[in-house]
């Protein structure tokens, strides 16, 4: 990982465990003040504890112009980026992403809606619904290994990951407390359940936690539609097209719509923060995500929308394109940060509950009181 | 400026003043605020703080058990040595109950109790995000009230005839400009920041003082006041100060300067001589007279010096402290005679004796014999390496001389009121307490008396 980033983390961090204004914030504070000096994992830790919910920086008394130069929120996002990367596998496909996260995005689009749009030329005898236009078969010998591939480097980053910020044996209970945090999205609610700064300075609103709730379980309630067709399909052999009152579709439009609201309301919000309390260099493949993200959901609306009509010839190509696009590049994108996130959190867990056992804070907490 | 006669003009933006902005805006009162520093400093000092003192009957927001009127006084008394104005210091006390659910309704909000630690969270309060995080409440529901805020706008004049306000003036970037407000309320904190009046009570020894928090608070207002014969309250001489880290930067160092390692420690000065006890008391006891202690030394300057074994026994420092194998070597870091500090060592080492009973939190009576000044505390032998060495600074909280105010925080001439003034604050504190401090009792003073004097000045211009 650049060791500039994290000298500027460790300076910054050392500041705040001299101050400990922030504490009730958010899960990086108790976190930090749980240490006295920061090794590069604890640093790592905390980059991916943080939310970016800025609360810290407004409410700071050190920011510019005073010599101090506080800006955590910025510090830590530079340093998650930086350690999503050097943890990403195989290497360096994630930087190749940072760099021109737009045009790769819309290039796979394309490059990929082409190629499905040629194999409908070798389009099935037989087949219903979107299978007259391609055949099943094809489309599970893509997607599966689309799936899986992308996965399996997940997996290999977070090893990696889980080695620097020094996890241990995981226990059932720290991955459900993880869990918890994050469906609730706790962090973001600012400690005092305000939620937090994003949009507007120092005002606190609940826009960005809210939005970011909606992407999240209009994600996951579109990933539950594709399993459930999946099941459908191979369980029960039932086959898609499915009606409007089966699963795949009970789950996969209202998660379609909260998945477009969630997405399109980030970005707007993003386009309103102040870039340079996160990662500036980063702003340009995060907003290629959440609209890859929106893309996905909504050209699927589309099609389902759209079936029974011509159109489904056009469109099917086009959103086929940016899932499997979504699904490659899941590893290297803004997508990384939830499993990342979690890992945290997990460790997070960890170390609270050794904290607990040992009670080290109350006797340095009774020495910072005093004004 | 789009209003230059409003009905109420708030000098300072503060604690105090924004409470005062806020209550008399929300008694229907036409509100402009002039503040001196830039928007990112907006605040003061109060923007450097974290707590306020509260008295409650029973659990109250993030407070614990109760804190009665009488105890609050008393561990007030116990700091001030008698130099208190019981009636003002009881109505400071009795008000500050109905404050904490105020602050809360106007924007505030505060840490959750800490567990574990329940006997901090009965007296105090914290502010979640510390003051700053309080000032940007205070200032979000001030505008939405539609009070008018200009920054970088410093007032210079308050022209008094017949005891009353006629005329403010004041200066926005090089630009002169004149009100005419029915009610005015002074909040503008003290003049510590202004060295040169520092050193006109001190000495040149001043000059060497660290301003703790804001470089806006020079006292201009209230020297200006004090010329036209309002009423004064306190002592030029009396500050609050602390010793903190000597490599702070010269305003607005705030908390993260402190130092905690004195108890554990000997100080020397610059001649490698101890000066003082350094284990006297518990240290949140003692720590407010170090800055005292510092400022008598030559140079004004001291010398934390300890070694390996005590260096985590107390809260991380912000800059990190001198490290070296050797007290020569350390003593040659620090710029202090390499033998002195060798013999100063020795000698305090020789005279400790058994350190079986350490307790790093608690008295532990583990004391030096036989030496001048003795070490009554945490006396442990100076013998580990690496040695670690801080240098120690006076650090200047706030000033007390200030303006004297009644129970409805109204300034005087002569005998008599001025009509139309009001102050709170920092710049009255002295009228309640006339030296010592106790933890959160500032924010207390400047919520409450903030609040009376906006009522009383929007009620006037009504
Ligand atoms: C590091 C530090 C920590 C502290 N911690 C605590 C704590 O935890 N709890 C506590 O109770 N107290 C604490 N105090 C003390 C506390 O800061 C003060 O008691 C309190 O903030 C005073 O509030 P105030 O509104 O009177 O003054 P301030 O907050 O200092 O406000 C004065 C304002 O007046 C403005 N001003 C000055 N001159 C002019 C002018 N000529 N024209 C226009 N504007 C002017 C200044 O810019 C400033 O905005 C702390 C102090 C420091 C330095
Ligand atoms: S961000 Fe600023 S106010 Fe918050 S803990 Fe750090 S130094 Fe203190
Ligand atoms: S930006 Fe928010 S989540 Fe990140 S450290 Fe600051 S308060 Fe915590």
């Amino acid at each position: 990982m650049q060791t500039d980033l994290l000298e500027e983390a460790r300076r910054q961090a050392q500041i705040c465990n001299a101050c400990r204004y922030c504490e009730g914030y958010c899960a990086v504070f108790p976190a930090m003040h749980a240490e006295r000096a920061f090794s590069d994992g604890d640093l790592t830790q905390l980059a991916n504890l943080c939310h970016n919910c800025r609360g810290c920086y407004y409410a700071c008394q050190y920011t510019a112009p005073h010599e101090f130069n506080l800006n955590l929120p910025k510090a830590l996002a530079e340093l998650r980026q930086d350690s999503w990367k050097a943890h990403s596998w195989p290497a360096g496909f994630a930087t190749l992403f940072d760099r021109a996260g737009l045009a790769i995005t819309a290039g796979l689009v394309v490059s990929f809606a082409i190629l499905f749009w040629l194999a409908q030329v070798l389009r099935p005898e037989a087949g219903a619904g979107f299978y007259a236009y391609m055949s099943h078969g094809l489309m599970v010998a893509i997607f599966a290994p689309a799936f899986l591939l992308p996965l399996a480097a997940l997996g290999m980053s977070l090893r990696s990951f889980w080695r620097t910020i020094g996890g241990e044996p995981v226990r059932l209970e720290q991955v459900w407390a993880a869990l918890r945090s994050a469906g609730r999205m706790k962090n973001l609610e600012g400690g005092h359940g305000d939620g937090c700064n994003f949009e507007d300075e120092d005002r606190f609103t609940q826009a960005r936690r809210h939005f970011h709730q909606a992407t999240l379980w209009g994600f996951l309630l579109c990933f539950a539609s594709t399993s459930s067709g999946t099941v459908l399909h191979y369980g029960f052999g039932q086959e898609a097209p499915y009606g409007f009152f089966s699963l795949p579709k009970l789950l996969g439009v209202p998660g379609g719509v909260l998945l477009c609201a969630g997405t399109l309301g980030l970005a707007w919000l993003k386009t309103k923060a102040d870039r340079e309390l996160g990662a500036p260099s980063a702003w340009g493949g995060e907003m290629a995500f959440v609209l890859l993200l929106f893309s996905v959901s909504a050209t699927g609306l589309f099609l389902y929308a759209a079936s029974g009509t011509s159109l489904v010839s056009v469109l099917l190509p086009i959103h086929l394109g940016t899932v499997l696009t979504f699904f490659l590049l899941t590893p290297y994108t803004k997508m990384a940060h939830g499993f990342f996130r979690l890992t945290s959190l997990v460790r997070d867990a960890q170390t609270r509950r050794m904290a607990l056992q040992t009670q080290v804070s109350t006797a340095t907490r009774a020495q910072t009181w005093r004004n | 400026m789009h209003n230059s006669s409003p009905e109420v003009l708030v000098i300072g933006g503060g604690n105090a003043a924004l409470c005062a902005a806020i209550t008399a805006a929300e008694k229907g009162a036409s509100v402009t605020l002039l503040e001196a520093a830039p928007k990112p400093y907006r605040g003061g000092n109060s923007r450097h703080t974290r707590n306020f003192r509260c008295m409650h009957h029973g659990p109250l927001g993030p407070l614990t058990g109760s804190y009665s009127e009488d105890e609050y006084l008393e561990d007030l008394l116990k700091v001030t040595g008698g130099k208190t104005d019981e009636f003002l210091a009881r109505l400071a006390i009795r008000t500050s109950e109905e404050c904490l659910p105020w602050m809360e309704a106007h924007g505030v909000r505060f840490q959750p109790s800490l567990s574990g630690t329940l006997s901090l969270s009965r007296t105090n309060a914290f502010f979640l995000g510390g003051g700053k995080g309080l000032v940007n409440a205070y200032y979000r529901t001030a505008e939405a009230l539609g009070v008018d805020v200009y920054y970088e706008t410093s007032v210079t004049h308050l022209e008094l005839d017949d005891a009353r306000i006629v005329r403010v003036d004041a200066t926005q970037q090089d630009h002169l400009f004149s009100l005419t407000p029915k009610a005015v309320v002074v909040a503008a904190g003290g003049f510590q920041a202004d060295t040169d009046w520092l050193a006109r009570a001190w000495g040149s020894a001043a000059k060497n003082f660290l301003i703790r928090g804001t470089p806006y608070n020079r006292g201009v207002v209230l020297a200006d006041l004090l010329e036209q014969g309002v009423e004064q309250v306190g002592d030029p001489t009396q500050c609050h100060a602390v010793a903190i880290d000597g490599r702070a930067p010269k305003f607005d160092g705030g908390i993260v300067t402190r130092l905690d390692c004195v108890p554990f420690s000997i100080v020397v000065n610059k001649h490698a001589d101890r000066f003082y006890d350094e284990g006297e008391d518990v240290w949140p006891k003692r720590y407010a007279i170090w800055g005292r202690l510092v400022a008598d030394q030559p140079d004004q300057v001291g010398y934390v010096i300890i070694d390996a074994k005590s260096l985590e026994l107390f809260m991380p420092s912000v800059f990190p402290p001198l490290k070296a194998d050797t007290l020569e070597g350390l003593a040659t870091q620090l710029g202090l005679p390499p033998d002195r500090l060798r013999n100063t060592v020795n000698a305090f080492n020789a005279a400790c004796g058994d350190t079986s009973a350490f307790h790093p939190t608690e008295l532990d009576g583990v004391a030096t014999s036989g030496l001048t000044p003795p070490k009554s505390n945490w006396a442990r032998p100076i013998t580990e390496p690496p040695f670690y060495g801080y240098t120690l600074r006076t650090g200047v909280t706030f000033t007390y001389l200030g303006l004297k105010v009644d129970e409805r925080a109204q300034c005087s001439v002569g005998n008599a009121p001025v009509a139309n003034l009001w102050a709170a604050g920092e710049t009255m504190a002295g009228s309640i307490l006339g030296q010592g401090y106790l933890a959160g009792f500032g924010m207390t003073i400047g919520t409450v008396f903030g609040r009376i004097a906006g009522k009383e000045a929007a009620d006037h211009a009504n």
